[in-house]
């Protein structure tokens, strides 16, 4: 069953065309990577589906009533927003609903376990300021799945994480696919810490895209063409690694695909 | 020159100024409630406009022998809907106001030239009431603050949620610019209520210093929007109450009082001296 579709989705600021007649799908249960050098609108795609990010042409559809939860790529300027761990995560279950947060038993139980499962209870009581960007990272987690959404849109979920976090919080979107069939969009620049849950690779580069499987997309020979310059991709003890993408002056850790 | 506290005549005054202090007691309460989310949605300065654009359209009906509570709410409402209309983003907003509140002013000042009553009732829309709140103001106040509870009451989860997470409020469904013009709506009606009392040039002290205070001592959705309702309570009341024996307008005392807390909020929290520790973890 198709949860998402786009078709022929272009968008382009000023002369700069971020992308061209852009139409993928997203089936139920889905797990995609949506991978692809700066610039190339991923995090642009995330907020055109949410639809804060209007399109110049071309449709985006959703399943009527499907529901969706975002994480948004981590700011320092939310550090100064004024609220408690515990209530950002409840938000997530219940905000969007009227009425007061009465603290009912149930929502209580709902913010612990997900606080628990992203291995940060302890941070409850804690005001969002003082979060470091992990920790940050991984509440937002716990908020986007308090709510059993059917579509998570993670941008960067990783970012901030050291490995063994990024391990630990890429096996939770796993995790969350298995016991709610939630669909997921996983924006990274690496694909190896998600790559034995990913069905299908988004690739989003200047000249184009490509989806397909990890196997299918992640090539010398498909990416050269994305690129119009010569990549190797590499596949080493189940790891891929990217050399030669251009753009990689600015961004030295951007190679890792 | 009039002693600034003075309580001989105390019990005879009080019962004056018993709508003075419903009325104040009311504002204390919306007030600094709304004052909390004028905070997170970064509105402070867009008060000051939209109390400007009040105090024209009460200067206004006065000229024209109007209801000026009326007026009031005319004013403010058509400033809170420019605003949210047009100033969605926090730069654009500062521009937008800072244009409108000089033109408000400049309206306002206008009708209360032409306007051939008491020098007195002029001035208490800019700088505040002495003891004049009447029986048909405290409807009215009474009615807004009723009104304006309510509606907080019934949006509150989406109004935090659209306030401290705006795009992730989006994508669970959250109506956020329709939440964004509610929200200007109620503050229109919050702040025709205040300038009733305490003047359009001090609205701030009411509507944004107890909050600010407030959010400098905690970050719970709890006690924020109730330690800045007490401390607009006790500015306000308190402020009634000192005025009272001097004679003087209301609105120096509410200022000063609401000031102090919050520069005991500052250096509570301050890094260098503090004991509450804003900065670190606790």
């Amino acid at each position: 069953m198709t949860l998402l579709k786009t078709t022929d989705a272009s968008l382009s600021f000023g002369t700069r065309a971020i992308w061209d007649k852009l139409s993928f799908a997203v089936e139920k249960g889905e797990f995609i990577a949506l991978i692809g050098a700066n610039g190339t609108g991923k995090s642009t795609l995330l907020k055109a589906i949410i639809g804060v990010q209007g399109l110049d042409s071309g449709s985006i559809e959703l399943e009527d009533g499907a529901s969706i939860s975002y994480i948004p790529q981590h700011r320092t300027e939310d550090s100064a927003t004024p609220l408690k761990v515990k209530d950002l995560v409840r938000l997530g279950l219940d905000g969007h609903k009227p009425g007061l947060p009465l603290p009912t038993l149930a929502a209580k139980e709902k913010v612990t376990a997900a606080l628990s499962s992203v291995q940060a209870l302890e941070l409850a009581n804690e005001s969002i300021g003082n979060l470091s960007g992990g920790e940050m990272q991984r509440v937002r987690v716990a908020q986007a799945m308090i709510g059993s959404p059917d579509l998570i849109l993670a941008d960067e979920p990783l970012s901030n994480l050291d490995l063994n976090q990024q391990l630990v919080v890429s096996e939770l979107f796993e995790q969350q696919r298995k016991k709610t069939g939630a669909a997921v969009l996983f924006v990274t620049h690496d694909v190896n810490p998600i790559i034995d849950y990913v069905d299908k690779v988004l690739y989003l580069a200047p000249g184009g895209y490509r989806m397909g499987t990890t196997e299918e997309v992640m090539q010398s020979e498909v990416l050269s063409e994305l690129y119009g310059a010569d990549i190797d991709v590499v596949r080493n003890q189940g790891r891929i690694v990217v050399i030669g993408t251009h753009d990689h002056a600015h961004h030295p850790g951007e190679d890792w695909v | 020159m009039p002693t600034l506290f003075d309580f001989s005549d105390y019990d005879r005054l009080i019962p004056l100024v018993t709508n003075s202090l419903i009325a104040g007691a009311l504002l204390a309460l919306v007030g600094g409630l709304i004052g909390v989310f004028v905070i997170t949605r970064q509105l402070a300065f867009a008060v000051h406009g939209v109390s400007e654009l009040s105090f024209a359209g009460a200067a206004v009906f006065l000229l024209f022998g109007l209801d000026v509570v009326l007026g009031s709410i005319v004013g403010s409402i058509t400033a809170a809907i420019i605003i949210g209309t047009l100033g969605a983003r926090v730069q654009e907003r500062n521009s937008l106001v800072a244009v409108l509140m000089p033109f408000g002013l400049g309206i306002g000042i206008l009708a209360l030239s032409l306007y051939p009553g008491r020098a007195a009732n002029k001035f208490g829309l800019l700088t505040g009431q002495i003891v004049t709140v009447d029986d048909p103001q405290v409807t009215w106040l009474i009615a807004i603050s009723v009104s304006v509870l309510i509606a907080i009451a019934v949006f509150w989860r989406p109004l935090v949620f659209a306030s401290l997470d705006s795009s992730v409020a989006v994508a669970r469904g959250v109506k956020v610019d329709l939440i964004g013009w509610l929200f200007m709506i109620l503050l229109g009606l919050v702040v025709a209520a205040a300038v009733q009392i305490i003047g359009a040039l001090l609205v701030l002290s009411l509507l944004v210093t107890p909050a600010a205070a407030a959010l400098r001592l905690s970050s719970s959705q709890f006690w924020v929007p109730v330690m800045s309702i007490g401390i607009a309570m006790i500015s306000v009341v308190g402020g009634i109450l000192l005025a009272l024996g001097g004679g003087l307008p209301i609105s120096p005392y509410v200022t000063t009082i609401s000031f102090l807390f919050y520069l005991v909020a500052r250096i509570l929290t301050s890094k260098r001296f503090g004991i509450i520790g804003a900065g670190g973890r606790k």
